[in-house]
């Protein structure tokens, strides 16, 4: 039935971009205005749906990085060679609009639940998305849970919410931020400074017996040398959960 | 080809199936090894692979067409979704 959306299904919907936020030269957030849409949980993404005028689609899926509670944002990076992450960093401008069905997702997801087990936050480079929606979630509802985010970017000015994440940690609410660069670093670089390995993730994570929920973000090969180390330091595989992501 | 998982097909699933499906449990008509959905491998071509994590048995066959989509879920044994 044309025009007639039923509750809870999930649906093609049209998203406006409401305000475009530059995070790093490859990297941008799109706050949108989505008719119909349905509060969205922590660490969920949306679809995205772009039609050509041959009526050609592609579709890519994109983390939402705002938290429950506050209109979708998605925060895109460019894949030059991609056919829907170009638009959306170099090209929509508020007031443009596509097609969009979310919030999708439910095995990826945090929520401040009274458990006071750690939480562990992994991200290669925009593998931070949902885990920076997690974050904020955490950081609105008031939780003190104790958070480690270890994000590994290539550079400096590559690093997601760079700034934000600064101000969240300085809280002094039990969130501790660790970034690991791993192709350049600027002059008097503290932090660390090569690709997240065991010994690494040693050093950061929580230890196996405090029993951390664990949930890793990027592409495969990290995500799944991630997880792999983790579970080789003693981590229940059952309290780790992965998203990996390709091309787009 | 690259390994994704079964976050990637989340949107799919739930157009299926008509609800949330990556927190569903599946046991793999292979191995036996249980595992959410979510976590399960996942391989894009032509149409989509769902592979076990465990053994690499192949649990579902997805391929969209315009108006119509083809599943095959023979490696599947079971599917428990929580409602």
């Amino acid at each position: 039935m044309a025009g007639t959306a039923v509750l809870g299904r999930l649906t093609w919907l049209v998203a406006e971009v409401v305000e475009t936020r530059s995070e790093t030269p490859h990297v941008r957030t799109l706050v949108l205005d989505v008719a119909g849409w349905q509060d969205h949980r922590a660490g969920q993404h949306v679809d995205v749906r772009l039609t050509a005028e041959d009526g050609y689609q592609a579709e890519r899926s994109y983390s939402l990085a705002s938290p429950p509670g506050e209109p979708p944002a998605i925060t895109v990076e460019r894949l030059d060679d991609g056919e829907v992450s170009p638009y959306l960093v170099d090209v929509a401008e508020a007031g443009d609009r596509f097609e969009l069905r979310g919030p999708i997702g439910g095995y990826f997801v945090w929520e401040p639940d009274g458990s006071t087990d750690p939480l562990f936050l992994v991200a290669g480079g925009s593998g931070v998305v949902p885990l920076m929606a997690m974050i904020r979630r955490r950081a609105a509802a008031g939780s003190d849970v104790p958070a480690t985010l270890l994000c590994s970017s290539r550079r400096f000015e590559d690093v997601i919410y760079r700034e934000e994440l600064d101000q969240l940690a300085a809280r002094g609410d039990g969130l501790e931020v660790v970034q690991t660069l791993t192709r350049a670093q600027p002059p008097g670089w503290a932090g660390y400074s090569r690709r997240v390995d065991v010994e690494l993730l040693r050093e950061v994570a929580p230890a196996p017996d405090q029993s951390p929920r664990v949930f890793v973000c990027g592409p495969t090969s990290f995500v799944e040398a991630v997880a792999e180390g983790l579970v080789s330091l003693g981590h229940r595989p059952g309290r780790i959960r992965t998203e990996r992501f390709g091309g787009g | 080809m690259i390994r994704l998982d079964g976050n990637s097909i989340a949107g799919t699933l739930a157009e299926l199936f008509g609800g949330e499906m990556t927190e569903a449990q599946g046991i793999c008509g292979g191995c036996g090894a249980e595992n959410f959905v979510g976590a399960l491998h996942v391989y894009r071509a032509a149409g989509i692979v769902v592979r076990c994590p465990s053994c690499d048995n192949v649990l579902m066959r997805i391929v969209e067409a315009p108006g119509r989509t083809w599943v095959d879920l023979q490696g599947v044994t079971t599917l428990q979704v929580s409602r």
